[in-house]
């Protein structure tokens, strides 16, 4: 009854979405409020409906209704109520719901802290977020129903993959689901922009801080999602090229773009046509994303489970989306020419160059991804492309874009005088090249590469405090105090962020350089060495959980002779698919993990045991954290609060205005 | 509207029809590059006389298949009784490639094994699964380690070879044969080159 | 005095390592003991014994320099059966298979490039996450350096055409002038107000 309850409520929801779809944009067309009136409460019955829908699949999960399909494939009755909750989002139909759920959310949001928005202007919107979410649900409903039955029902579930049921995955999902979708809402700005005409300076602050949150998330959803496969994969690969991890970071680097170019946008009135076309692009991967994740176009470790009607479908969906906003584009983007004026030196021609490159990058990206797949339609044969291609390809072009991220803030609007800001940032880049060639001989791995990167990691930190350090300067006279506070949020977002790439550069750098490996056979009482640190078995016992066998490792680290840490790796079967697991144990710390784990015991007893030392792996996602606080920071900027209030007055006078 | 602001949406749809056609292709299927190249020779042993060898020579001046099998390959199942049928019909010649008949079996370790007890188990097993399912080999020899299956390329079981008179590759089914891939792929070459030379 | 060799290296070598302290400190100020750990003998802990003793944990691979060029020629091999996985990632019987007859080979004494050969002999280009550069990948290598100089290309372009715009009309026209009046008093645009933040100018 209850899964047929959820079904039902999905329908709803695709009801009130087709309605939060037409009636306000038709209202907008005739300029009637009562029709634009209705695009908020629809947009939050819809939301109301999909949660109460979602909930209802989560239930049937964690009742372990084994007579609804989905439950019986990815649940069973001894997993962990955890797992159980998040193995709703561990396959292609439950997370289409995730995915239809965080596109309510975003739209529920949109209503909540819009209200400052012209009527026309937010009726646009949930139109347009509105026809987005009636095409997803309809693809839940038509090709994929979460709810369907098993009849009659299995007795014992499938069990959800083990590889899943670990604490990164229950975050994982939502956070990308958040960050991917929440381009939907700069899209949704940007189509109703194009639509009432109205793309200037407002229309970029609006966006802006919803981007930058959809990025904050992306940025979160990858990290967590690359830690996840760094200790759950048990070797220590944090990044693999995988054409779904592509599909994220494509949007990522385009929103990043994007992010940039709103600020341009709003300060300057400039670059509105390009503006638009990446708010347009960064939706139009996370689509593009989702395609490639579910048709089965494309191997990869992550794809769902496809069929080609679903692949069909979301094809049909995407060319409906991305070409009407396209073809709207080419329709109104020659009124978008001009704006604010700027010199050849600028921070505008800085913002515009580190544009083009993240687009390049991000095409380049896409090209690697879709090329065995445009050889294969060609029939010029099959090829591979994986990760020795992107690194050939995506370092070069990735240099320049960071030399530049340090060197624009430096920059003055509008014009500025590109001698005396070389001269002045001179010595903080010449002090990073040698840092970087001096430390990559320092650690004993002069490659070309270590020396690259640790000095662009050296010349993002260098001149980064030579950039707070100037400005901090530069109300000379006035009290340490009163300069820190003059200093704006979103400036210490763009300084955090800009910082956290450096950092995270580091751990990049280091980790690929200078990481060791050892596999040893272990009896108990045997120790071994690596990187300095002695690695000494203690035996293994069994320790068996909820749904799966295990054995655990007891391996003592100690460092000259003083004991550090105890870890326990363990080598586990999950009993429903009978599939071994290595569950790696770390010790985590600042300048290094050391991760160890275990693999098969052989017929003398001893253990396989992988003993690995990741110098700075933290960095990378200690980046990744000050990069998403940067993000925080930009959006919670006290000036869109009081812009916000100035617009709710301005539009309060016109519907006053408009009712006299 | 001017003209080069419909480039993103040419560029889109170009991409778009890509992806269309893309979910016409089955992206797992790897063709050989072996194809119209000589056969890797070999010299295995057989599996109903374990004592003798049987090479690729043995075959020389015929069309023929090679088929890869293991009992342990549950696809095989799929495709046997039409290979039985083709030998009762004497269609074409196959030569039986048992594929790692134990060690790639998931159930049984074969850890601390000797080859020799390896082959002996390979044999009784390889010989029970034809007793069962029929046995459509002319000859049925055995790759114990897999080291002819990389020869070949082979990457799943079951794959099937035409070779030629003069001992070359000239077509590479992969996965079970099928009635259709039979009458309008396979058995079309076979007597083009049959025709041929 | 005539320099002798093997001082002059170990001096080399201590200024390395007083250098990779001294340096790297300086960018991260850390104690850097894990990086440059290496550069020194691996310190035994007291009371454990040394290495021929049965108290060492033997390393799988009989040879761990072979071992660790098969795992770096691996990474870059695709397991067929695999969804989307290097050789070295996976432990299907096929990948197995695959890193051992690159162990062998190279243990045999045959380069990389040996053993790229023999594997794409038997199983195409489709085993190398590395694709070749040839007629048909040619636009993939290609393709971003080409798009990076379209890039730079068209940024040059529209960076001139737009000095040459506000050389040409300097002055705003009347329409202008309206617009951004309206503009104004409509209240959009953050950096039309001078004591923005942001703005430095």
């Amino acid at each position: 009854m209850i899964p047929e309850l959820g079904h039902f409520a999905l329908i709803l929801a695709l009801v009130l979405s087709l309605v939060q779809a037409v009636v306000p944009l038709v209202g907008a067309h005739r300029n009637s409020s009562a029709l634009m009136a209705v695009g908020r409460p629809a947009a939050q019955g819809q939301f109301f409906f999909i949660l109460f829908s979602y909930v209802c699949l989560t239930w049937a999960f964690i009742q372990s209704d084994f007579s609804v399909q989905l439950a019986a494939t990815n649940s069973h009755s001894a997993t962990p109520l955890m797992y159980k909750i998040t193995g709703v989002w561990g396959n292609h139909e439950g997370s289409l719901l995730l995915w239809a759920m965080s596109l309510s959310l975003w739209t529920v949001a949109v209503t909540v802290f819009s209200r400052h928005l012209p009527d026309a202007f937010l009726a646009r919107v949930l139109g347009v977020l509105g026809l987005v979410s009636a095409g997803f649900i309809s693809f839940t409903l038509v090709t994929s129903n979460p709810f369907d039955r098993l009849l009659p029902a299995v007795a014992e579930g499938r069990d959800l993959n083990p590889l899943l049921q670990d604490p990164g995955m229950i975050i994982h999902p939502p956070l990308l689901y958040m960050g991917y979708v929440g381009f939907s809402v700069a899209f949704a700005f940007a189509i109703a922009a194009l639509l009432s005409g109205r793309l200037d300076a407002a229309w970029a602050r609006w966006s802006r801080p919803w981007t930058t949150i959809a990025w904050v998330f992306l940025t979160a959803g990858i990290a967590v999602g690359s830690g996840w496969a760094y200790y759950e994969l048990g070797w220590g690969g944090w990044w693999f090229w995988d054409p779904v991890e592509n599909a994220s970071f494509m949007p990522w680097l385009l929103g990043t773009a994007l992010m940039h170019s709103l600020a341009v946008t709003e300060k300057r009135g400039a670059f509105r046509s390009w503006t638009v076309l990446l708010a347009i692009g960064a939706f139009s991967l996370s689509l593009l994303g989702t395609f490639l994740v579910r048709s089965g176009v494309i191997t990869s470790v992550h794809a769902f489970a496809t069929d080609p009607k679903r692949g069909l479908y979301i094809l049909a969906l995407l060319v409906i989306v991305i070409g009407f906003s396209l073809l709207l584009y080419a329709m109104r983007a020659n009124k978008l020419m001009g704006g604010g004026s700027f010199g050849l030196v600028s921070r505008e021609t800085s913002l515009l160059a580190n544009n083009v490159l993240l687009t390049v990058a991000s095409a380049s990206v896409l090209l690697g991804t879709l090329y065995p797949l445009f050889l294969d339609a060609l029939g010029l044969g099959k090829i591979s492309v994986g990760p020795p291609y992107f690194e050939a390809v995506f370092v070069p072009l990735m240099t320049p874009v960071v030399v530049l991220m340090m060197f624009g803030p430096f920059l003055r609007w509008k014009d500025d005088d590109l001698l005396a800001e070389v001269r002045r940032v001179a010595p903080a880049f010449v002090a990073s090249v040698a840092i970087g060639v001096g430390g990559a001989w320092a650690v004993d791995h002069l490659t070309w590469r270590t020396a690259l990167g640790l000095s662009l990691a050296a010349w993002v930190v260098l001149a980064s405090l030579q950039l707070l350090a100037r400005r901090l300067g530069e109300r000379a006279g006035a009290s340490a105090g009163s300069r820190l506070r003059s200093i704006t949020a979103s400036w210490w977002g763009m300084w955090l962020a800009h910082f956290g790439i450096g950092i995270f550069i580091i751990g990049v750098t280091m980790v690929g350089s200078l990481d060791r490996h050892l596999d040893v056979k272990m009896k108990e009482g045997q120790h071994a060495e690596l990187a300095g640190y002695t690695f000494v078995f203690r035996g293994a016992v069994d320790a068996d959980g909820p749904n799966y066998d295990a054995a655990r490792g007891n391996i003592e680290l100690l460092r000259d002779g003083r004991s550090l840490d105890m870890l326990t790796p363990e080598k586990r079967v999950y009993l429903a698919q009978g599939m071994p697991m290595t569950e790696a144990s770390l010790d985590i710390g600042l300048f290094r993990d050391v991760y160890v784990s275990l693999g098969e015991q052989l017929e003398d007893g001893a253990w396989i045991v992988s003993l690995y030392y990741k110098p700075f792996i933290s960095w990378i996602w200690a980046g990744c954290v000050l990069m998403g606080l940067g993000g925080v920071f930009a959006a919670a900027d006290r000036r869109y609060r009081r812009l916000a209030a100035r617009d709710a007055a301005a539009a309060v006078d016109g519907r006053a205005g408009a009712a006299a | 509207m001017k003209a080069k602001f419909l480039v993103p949406l040419l560029l889109f749809f170009g991409l778009a029809g890509f992806l269309a056609f893309g979910l016409t292709l089955n992206p797992r299927e790897v063709p050989s590059p072996l194809i119209d190249k000589p056969a890797p020779n070999f010299r295995l042993a057989r599996l109903d006389q374990p004592e003798q060898t049987f090479t690729l020579e043995d075959m020389r001046g015929q069309v023929w298949l090679l088929n890869v099998w293991a009992s342990w390959c549950v696809a095989c199942r799929q495709e046997h009784p039409l290979l039985v049928r083709m030998a009762e019909q004497k269609l074409v010649p196959v030569v039986g490639l048992a594929y790692k008949e134990v060690r790639g079996d998931g159930a049984i370790s074969t850890r601390g094994m000797s080859l020799e007890a390896e082959t002996a188990m390979a044999v009784e097993r390889g010989r029970r699964w034809l007793a069962d399912h029929g046995n459509p080999y002319v000859v049925s020899v055995m790759d114990i380690d897999g080291r002819v299956g990389i020869d070949f390329g082979v990457y799943g079981v079951p794959e099937t070879f035409l070779i030629d008179r003069e001992g070359r590759i000239r077509y590479k089914h992969i996965g079970p044969i099928t009635p259709e891939s039979l009458q309008t792929q396979i058995m079309p070459k076979v007597e083009e080159l049959r025709r041929a030379g | 005095m005539p320099a002798d060799p093997k001082r002059s290296r170990s001096i080399l070598s201590s200024l390395r390592r007083t250098l990779g302290v001294g340096v790297l400190a300086v960018l991260m100020a850390s104690p850097l003991h894990a990086a440059t750990a290496d550069a020194g003998p691996a310190t035994v802990p007291a009371g454990i014994a040394t290495a021929s003793d049965p108290g060492v944990a033997p390393a799988v691979a009989a040879d761990p320099r072979l071992e660790a060029d098969m795992m770096e020629l691996s990474h870059k091999l695709r397991c067929l059966v695999c969804q989307n996985q290097s050789i070295a990632e996976s432990n299907a019987p096929l990948a197995v298979d695959l890193r051992n007859q690159v162990r062998e080979q190279l243990a045999a004494g045959k380069d990389k490039d040996d053993v790229i050969d023999y594997l794409v002999e038997r199983y195409g280009d489709f085993v190398l996450y590395e694709p070749p550069f040839n007629a048909a990948t040619g636009l993939l290598w290609v393709g971003p350096f080409a798009l990076l100089l379209a890039g730079a290309g068209w940024l040059a372009w529209r960076l001139r055409r737009r000095r040459g715009e506000i050389a040409a009309d300097g002055a705003l026209s009347a329409a202008d002038r309206e617009r951004a009046r309206a503009l104004l008093a409509g209240g959009g645009d953050a950096a039309s107000n001078p004591a923005s933040p942001e703005s430095r100018k």
